[in-house]
């Protein structure tokens, strides 16, 4: 479950080198991208996760927190799916409705990976190109960092930092998001170095353009078919790792919930004839992951044509 | 190369010593102290304990007594949540065992992992090309501890061939489903690579050449299409390797393996300071050493690669 | 166990035989007699000293042996002690040993209790459980842990090596039941000096129990083999004890299932269907522990829970039935006192909450709130703090939805248990779950917790409280000083008391000689034996 960096290099220099007038890689990006079945299934996968996420209360009968007493104490038997008694997906051992802790689920699971990609994204982006356009010792000295911080052992940290802070969304958030920006600032970095001496760039910086505004107007938005892919590809990831979290205890509070807190669950009583408790969340995670993969790799090949 | 390497090695100290602040500094500005427990402990016999081991000192002393311990007599330190045993000890009974069935289920991993992907990639849009990304891709995305109960159920209870948990060096029935759970969504993940970057290399003209002189084909796919298409799975390797160390806690949990993944975890919540520390500068340390070696790999295979 | 104590100094020779359970005629035993049952996490420690939980209590019971063993019932037997002798002013206490050797051959002697006692306080062992020497009041015990006497100044002293005699502070009722506890077991002076901290080890350790020390793999099982040394060696059966760590409990019952486990836990819920499936293997007992939300009444506290009324709602509003019945479901009773209603002579006050009906329960509960200002256009808010637990999880969220209705708004605050319990103590929470076991059976060990100057998280206070236990300490008859306590506590609410525990096992049934009727659970692999299945 990880990102090939070789082959976001690849896009990245194939983006960066594209800065020829009058020929956008995205128009031709979007006609590959309509022709890839695999890719388009999983947008419309995600558009239909991401449906459910919004509206799916909307035809909830309970909320995700009410008991059901009448079907607490014997949720084996009167607690299955049922559209007679509104649990369309069954309930839980507490007899709380499953559908609507599974939208209820879908939504932190899908705010997780999206926050927290969104956040590796924007700090290894400007931090890759503010090392790449400034060079010399201050790109040295971050890049070292880049190579220090390579080698801790992410997961540990992020289970010290929810140990320290208690367990809270935005802790979360963070803690997640800073697990992958590193890759994200390495490829940026290699891309600003060969931008950086472009004509346009030598231009804006001989009329006295500062150099926040550069990064900004220029180096950036030639970066984001590989923003885009990445983030793409670093979402699933983020869920995942929340999913373990949540499965150590260390996740969201109660009675919020995410797919990992709701598989964690289901997978303890799947011995005990409620395998609907596992199968319904699992589903969803299962073919969310699918659908951001399929996305995350349609929209790199479409991007970055090599011959295949 | 050689100076590459001592490079590494030398970034290696900065690297363990900043892991050692953070983790520690983490550590103790959480709430709650080794000795919190549900009987408030009267103050003399907290005064005592804090005393005994230390932890009466300033920060950064215990910092530098406990960074001067390491590297001076290469002693962790004691464990306040297994007072009949030192860190040196813990890691000692526990790390042999992660590295046992996190070594074999690295090697499953790769081997089952690359031979699949291969297949695939040979057998192109095949049943056997459906059969293993359809696998494949289920078994990328089931979490571990999802796959570990279900293979209790299954091999425990209903067929009753292999031992619910625990470890033994000497009875491999023990290693087996550890190692299958841990390595199930590497392999997958390994399978997906090895198959699209196969896929590539099979395109390439200069496997086309070789196929072109007369070659046959299984000895194009092992002589000249296979050394290319390792590159993007080595550098996956890395990283697959430090997940595999964080994956051994659903393991320990689920299996009673007695690794170093589960006394992490306990460690970091029963605040056994010393123990987590441990722990940390040992994975830290390893994926290091991990990573360097996936880089020395990566240069031997890609000749073009000069560091 | 009946009670001993007379005004007049006496000679007590205990007479009951010492090992209780013996295989019945008719009954066959297995060829291999092992027992292997099931720990949640791994042993800490094997050093009396320095144990702090059940799991390594059931361990040392089997490895050493105290002055008292409990039997089958939880009434107190001759242990390393054959008899023992009470003063008059009930402040000493005389102990004669029987005849006895360490399983390296040494003989057992006062000595070894005396070392091992001194050992507990000594501030250099530093022991978490030094506080239990205190609670036995034993003489010096407070001095010696705050290091303002040496160790040796401790109330307790070899008259020769079988005699040891016992001095305390004030009469304590309680004090021969505190004997069986792992604290108190001797420890051997010459192996512990030779190995230090590692002398818990396979190898170094060396007890006077029934069992020795085979092999111990932390978080995966610990061995124990029959000690052909101890001094009843004769009269035990079973061969091999071991304990397998499984961390999840789901797979424990899993590995039970599959025959791999003697006993295991039945995780939460499970118990009518297993013992539907299996009458004669699922098995539930009481057991002397009680769950609370305890309420922070102290200056640090919200202002609501200041006011006995809501309180009082709080406890009112909380459904216990469906709690008991439709989560639990484990023969748990509702709880409405603090002490466990199996403890020995203990007499519940009856409480007019447990006779009213919820509907009523929750009426007058809205009446109190509205009373007290409170409703549904302006909520109590409060947040609820309970401690990473599956069980603890479940019932703070019903607990939340039971609340909901009368207008009371809950948070739920699910963090460590480090966190949990460094915020009880310094009332930094609302309101907070709280589980208490008993240390020994009588009422006082849960009673005491809400003393002034006891654990008493929330602070809570009530002068007429405290003079009743303390009164309880000297006091013939104490059954009734407890009932007005625990009067006081169902009237001023500290705590909503939730339910009283229950030991909800699963347990081959080919094994034989567990007890079933003591509550505190102490179980002696000595008289355990296997049938033939």
């Amino acid at each position: 479950m990880v990102i090939d960096p070789r082959k976001m290099q690849s896009l990245a220099a194939r983006m960066a080198g594209d800065e020829v007038p009058g020929r956008s890689p995205w128009a031709d990006a979007r006609r590959r991208f309509r022709r890839n079945k695999a890719a388009m299934t999983g947008l419309a996968v995600l558009a239909l996760v991401a449906l459910f996420a919004l509206s799916g209360n909307l035809f909830a009968r309970w909320s995700h927190e009410e008991l059901d007493f009448s079907v607490m104490g014997q949720v084996a038997t009167a607690g299955q799916p049922s559209l007679a008694n509104g649990h369309y997906f069954g309930t839980d051992d507490l007899g709380r409705d499953l559908f609507a802790r599974t939208v209820q689920g879908t939504r932190i699971s899908l705010l997780v990976g999206i926050v927290g990609a969104g956040i590796a994204v924007v700090a290894g982006t400007l931090f890759g190109a503010i090392a790449g356009y400034s060079g010399g010792r201050t790109d040295q000295v971050m890049m070292r960092t880049v190579d220090i911080l390579m080698s801790i052992p992410y997961m540990f940290v992020l289970i010290l930092l929810l140990v320290m802070f208690g367990r809270s969304m935005t802790m979360l958030f963070l803690g997640i998001g800073l697990i992958s920006w590193l890759d994200m600032a390495r490829i940026v970095r290699g891309q600003t170095l060969s931008l950086k001496n472009r004509e346009f760039i030598e231009a804006a910086r001989v009329i006295g353009v500062p150099a926040w505004r550069i990064i900004g107007r220029h180096i950036v938005p030639n970066l984001l078919g590989v923003v885009a892919v990445y983030a793409t590809l670093l979402v699933p990831l983020m869920i995942l790792t929340e999913s373990f979290i949540s499965f150590l205890g260390l996740g969201v509070q109660e009675p919020l919930t995410s797919w990992g807190a709701l598989i964690a669950e289901g997978a303890g009583t799947m011995g005990y004839g409620t395998l609907w408790q596992l199968a319904f969340p699992l589903f969803f995670f299962v073919v969310t992951m699918f659908g951001f993969f399929f996305v995350g790799d349609g929209l790199r090949d479409a991007l970055d044509p090599k011959d295949r | 190369m050689l100076g590459y390497v001592i490079r590494r090695l030398a970034i290696a100290i900065p690297t363990l010593l900043l892991l050692i602040v953070l983790s520690f500094v983490l550590m103790h500005l959480a709430p709650g102290g080794p000795f919190t427990q549900e009987r408030a402990l009267p103050p003399q016999v907290l005064a005592n304990l804090n005393a005994k081991y230390g932890l009466d000192d300033p920060l950064w002393r215990q910092i530098w007594n406990y960074v001067h311990g390491v590297v001076v007599h290469f002693d962790f330190g004691p464990s306040f949540v297994y007072p009949d045993r030192t860190v040196n000890q813990l890691i000692a009974d526990g790390f042999p065992v992660t590295l046992t069935y996190g070594s074999l289920a690295f090697l499953a991993a790769v081997t089952v992992g690359v031979a699949l992907g291969t297949l695939a990639a040979v057998r192109h849009n095949g049943w056997l090309d459906y059969l293993a990304v359809g696998v494949s891709i289920g078994a990328q995305v089931l979490p571990n501890f999802v796959m570990a109960p279900i293979l209790v159920l299954v091999f425990t209870l209903w067929l009753r061939l292999l031992p619910g948990g625990g470890w033994s060096f000497s009875d491999p029935s023990f290693w087996i489903m550890p190692v299958v759970a841990l390595s199930t969504s590497y392999m997958a993940s390994i399978a997906r690579i090895t198959r699209s970057s196969m896929l590539e290399v099979l395109g390439s003209d200069h496997v086309r050449t070789a196929r072109a002189k007369g070659m046959p084909e299984h000895r194009v796919v092992l002589h000249h299409a296979l050394r290319p298409a390792m590159l993007p799975v080595i550098s996956y390797l890395g990283p697959v390797f430090v997940s595999m160390i964080t994956g051994s806690v659903v393991i320990d949990i689920y299996f009673s393996t007695g690794g170093i993944g589960k006394a992490f975890v306990d460690s970091a919540l029963n605040r056994d300071y010393a123990v987590m520390m441990g722990i940390t500068i040992l994975v830290g340390a390893l994926t290091i050493l991990f990573n360097l070696l996936v880089d020395i790999l990566y240069a031997w295979i890609d000749p073009k690669i000069r560091y | 166990m009946t009670k001993l104590f007379t005004t007049t100094a006496l000679l007590i020779v205990m007479a009951l035989p010492a090992s209780a359970v013996q295989p019945a005629e008719g009954e066959t035993l297995a060829e291999s007699q092992t027992y292997t049952y099931w720990l949640l996490d791994a042993i800490k420690t094997l050093d009396p000293a320095k144990n702090t939980d059940v799991e390594g209590s059931d361990v040392l019971r089997q490895l050493f042996e105290g002055l008292l063993n409990e039997d089958g019932t939880g009434g107190m037997v001759p242990g390393a002690a054959e008899s023992y002798d009470e003063s008059e002013d009930r402040l000493t206490y005389t102990f004669t040993l029987r005849d006895a050797r360490w399983s390296n051959g040494d003989p057992v002697t006062a000595g070894d209790f005396v070392y091992a006692w001194r050992r507990v306080v000594d501030p250099r062992t530093a022991s978490e459980y030094a506080w239990f020497l205190e609670l036995m009041n034993i003489r010096n015990a407070t001095q010696i842990i705050a290091g303002q006497l040496p160790p040796d100044q401790l109330g307790v002293r070899a008259i020769d090596d079988k005699t040891l005699e016992v001095r305390l502070t004030a009469p304590t009722p309680f004090f021969l039941k505190t004997l069986a506890h792992a604290t108190t077991y001797p420890v051997p002076q010459r192996v512990v000096e030779e190995h230090g901290d590692a002398w818990t080890q396979p190898g170094n350790l060396v007890g006077n129990g029934a069992f020795t020390l085979d092999s111990h793999t932390l978080g995966v099982d610990i061995t124990l083999s029959r000690n052909p040394d101890y001094w009843d060696a004769a009269n035990v059966v079973m061969q091999t004890v071991r304990g397998v760590t499984v961390n999840d409990n789901n797979v424990g019952l899993t590995r039970y299932l599959a025959g791999e486990l003697d006993r295991v836990q039945i995780p939460a819920g499970q118990y009518p269907r297993l013992s539907q499936e299996h009458p004669d293997q699922a098995v539930s007992i009481p057991y002397a522990c009680s769950y609370a939300y305890v309420f922070n009444v102290s200056d640090k506290g919200p202002a609501a829970l200041k006011d006995v009324r809501v309180r009082q709602a709080l406890s009112l509003g909380l459904n216990r039935d469906i709690i008991v019945n439709q989560v639990l479901q484990g023969g748990q009773k509702p709880a409405y006192s603090w002490t466990h209603w199996a403890i020995d002579g203990f007499q519940a006050p009856d409480a007019e909450i447990a006779s009213m009906t919820q509907e009523e329960r929750s009426d007058r509960a809205r009446a109190l709130l509205a009373e007290a200002g409170y409703g549904p256009d302006n909520p109590v808010s409060l947040t609820l703090q309970y401690n990473m637990d599956e069980n603890h999880k479940k019932l703070a969220i019903a607990a939340q939805q039971f609340w909901k209705p009368l207008g009371v708004k809950i948070t739920l605050n699910n963090v460590e248990w480090k966190v949990h319990t460094d915020r009880m103590q310094s009332q930094d929470f609302d309101m907070a779950r709280y589980a208490w076991c008993a240390d020994y059976n009588e009422a006082s060990t849960f009673l005491d917790w809400f003393r002034t100057d006891g654990y008493n998280s929330g602070k809570w206070s009530n002068a007429e409280y405290d003079r009743l236990l303390a009164d309880s300490k000297t006091a013939e008859d104490t059954a009734p000083l407890y009932k007005r306590a625990e009067e006081i506590l169902a009237a001023e609410v500290p705590a909503a008391f939730v339910y009283h525990y229950a030991k909800v096992d699963m347990i081959n049934p080919a094994i034989r000689g567990i007890p079933t009727r003591n509550v505190t659970n102490s179980w002696y692999a000595k008289d355990l034996y296997r049938l033939a299945e």
